[in-house]
């Protein structure tokens, strides 16, 4: 039976249930209005590393085990782990998987990798290539700061639409056994490129291909938005949640009402002095796998279309000139099947 | 004016109208203070060497070094990061600035080790301003040198 | 000559502050700019006047660095001929440069890279 729907969609017609989430995160994210949620929140961003780069791995090592531990399983009955990060050749998960020894795929999908991921594994499990799926991301603001802008210590003002890149890592581990949360559905994004230049405005980059998957999403299932309970995007922040809900009633649909948006909960932007919110692979992964992993398990939310976003830059291209193109995955979660 | 084309325009307006603006106002009056009470502070250590008997030329080379040297240090602490939040281009501006976008390079590029860290990156900010200050002052020094010939 | 550094230091920066937020400058843009421009104003003669007038106040910012270049090529071109235009601009700057060098390099072995806030 095929089970592509519409343009760009898929069905799941076996079980696919995201059976456990772990987080770790760095001390400011453990501040804001989640901290409580997440499972691990260490004291500084080296986190007994003696690089930024490898503080990165480090959250992606220990957020990978964890979320295993919670699942019940040993590593070794992981069948694949998808995982992906914000460094030069995605270096920051190929030393923290390192030592798993487990068959990897790495992928890059800018701060949308989770949304990637959990598309992808959980095509392998419903397709009967995988029993048991990890899928992780994770971002280290120093590190981001460091690749994609300036040394740290340059005393530099951020513009009030840039966005703070989430230090931490968030996974999953999907199985085709299990109680649910349930992976239903999914909707892998096009890249959108609406000619935006501007590297201190994400969420402006990021909107239209949130709008683009969303839209698309809904028609491929033939549903109406308040089919859903929430509507979840990634780091969109406070510029481009604004920007998503114009773009969407372009195209017909008002999400305002079941809406939220991970990089503005992640902070409180008054006091953390985030500006338009969070960003990074891991401002997704660890809200989703911290809070609304866990709403969809206690059953307070039922239906959830998870929409992390990515803007798809690279230092050279930014500075070659090139606009900054984006891409948004979607992932229907349900508690029932 | 193709589709696409009409569409990234229309989206550019709508970014526009919803991107919240930089306070300029505020920011202007921060950078003009910060930037001022770094020229004070410049004008008090060439008075300094000025009346310990060191000529014009002296002490303005001595102040410099003194400001680019407080100004290392403060990076290196972690410091001017945080003034130059506050000030904007009122730490950007003044020789002090040239000095952080020397020495934040160093300090954060050291792990990829003395040479090709510290050493190569070091001037991956402030390179442009040397590399262009020398071709101006060659430039214009061409056209000095011309000029006097006549 | 406190006040006229203040004011006159002050407005520099103003100008640099106004470039970043209307045009989206990167700082090392706007640190290129203000060299170049204090270069060119030397060379016609207009930011000697002012350097007299303010002191460190036009000395202490970038174009006065970018003066400096400027004078000292002159200078040396006065004094040892066509020489003097490959020479005294980088010759006038060589403390500074030094300094910062040398400082950075020292700050690099003995600090490690700082976390922001």
């Amino acid at each position: 039976m095929n089970k592509h729907l519409g343009a760009q969609s898929v069905w799941f017609e076996n079980v696919v249930s995201v059976n456990a989430a772990a987080s770790v995160v760095g001390p400011k994210e453990g501040q804001g209005p989640l901290g409580k949620y997440f499972d691990i929140v260490c004291e500084d961003n080296l986190f007994g590393a003696d690089s930024w780069e490898k503080a990165e791995s480090e959250f992606a090592r220990r957020g990978l085990d964890l979320a295993v531990k919670k699942s019940g399983l040993p590593m070794d009955n992981m069948d694949y782990i998808i995982s992906g990060d914000l460094l030069n050749q995605s270096t920051g998960s190929t030393f923290g998987v390192i030592d798993t020894k487990r068959p990897f795929f790495g992928i890059f999908g800018a701060c949308s990798t989770i949304g990637e991921g959990m598309a992808l594994g959980s095509v392998l499990i419903d397709g009967g290539f995988a029993y048991n799926v990890l899928a992780g991301a994770g971002s280290h603001f120093c590190a981001a700061e460091k690749q994609f802008r300036f040394p740290l210590e340059l005393g530099s003002q951020r513009p009030p639409s840039s966005t703070w890149t989430v230090t931490g890592h968030g996974a999953v581990v999907l199985s085709n056994l299990g109680e649910g949360p349930f992976v239903t559905g999914a909707t892998t994004g096009k890249i959108v490129d609406m000619g935006v230049k501007d590297q201190n405005n994400m969420g402006a980059v990021m909107a239209p291909a949130a709008a683009d998957t969303i839209a698309s999403h809904l028609r491929d299932f033939n549903r109406a938005p308040d089919y859903y309970d929430l509507i979840l995007t990634g780091d969109l922040g406070y510029v481009g949640r604004d920007l998503l809900y114009t773009l969407m009633k372009d195209e017909g649909y008002d999400i305002s009402r079941n809406h939220k948006d991970c990089g503005i909960e992640i902070f409180d932007r008054e006091s953390q002095d985030t500006h338009s919110g969070g960003s990074g692979c891991a401002c997704a992964a660890s809200v989703f796998s911290a809070y609304f992993w866990r709403k969809l398990k206690e059953k307070s939310l039922n239906k959830v279309l998870f929409v992390p976003t990515g803007a798809l830059l690279s230092p050279t291209s930014f500075m070659q000139g090139e606009n900054i193109p984006a891409i948004a995955h979607a992932v229907a979660l349900e508690t029932s099947r | 004016m193709n589709q696409q084309a009409l569409a990234e325009e229309r989206y550019k307006e709508l970014v526009n109208a919803v991107t919240p603006d930089s306070k300029t106002g505020e920011n202007c009056l921060r950078a003009f203070l910060c930037g001022g009470a770094i020229c004070v502070l410049g004008q008090f250590i060439n008075n300094c060497f000025t009346s310990a008997g060191f000529g014009k030329d002296p002490a303005a080379s001595y102040t410099a070094v003194i400001l680019v040297l407080l100004s290392v240090v403060l990076t290196a602490a972690g410091l001017y990061a945080k003034i130059g939040k506050f000030a904007g281009a009122g730490s950007v501006v003044p020789i002090t600035g040239f000095a952080n976008a020397v020495a934040a390079p160093a300090v954060e590029f050291k792990k990829e080790g003395l040479v090709m860290g510290v050493g190569a990156r070091m001037f991956i900010v402030a390179g442009p301003v040397i590399v262009f200050g020398t071709l101006a002052s060659m430039i214009m020094g061409l056209i000095y040198w011309f000029t006097r010939m006549r | 000559m406190y006040i006229k550094a203040f004011i006159v230091g002050g407005l520099i920066c103003v100008i640099g502050q106004l470039l970043i937020d209307k045009t989206k400058f990167t700082p090392a843009r706007i640190l290129v700019l203000f060299v170049v421009a204090g270069c060119v104003l030397g060379a016609l003669g207009l930011y000697a006047p002012l350097a007299e007038f303010a002191g460190a106040g036009a000395t202490v910012p970038l174009p006065g660095f970018g003066y400096a270049l400027y004078k000292g090529a002159a200078e040396e071109i006065d004094r040892s001929g066509f020489l003097g235009v490959l020479t005294g601009g980088l010759k006038a700057a060589s403390a500074g440069i030094a300094a910062a060098v040398c400082g950075s390099f020292l700050a690099a072995l003995c600090f490690n890279p700082k976390e922001k806030e």
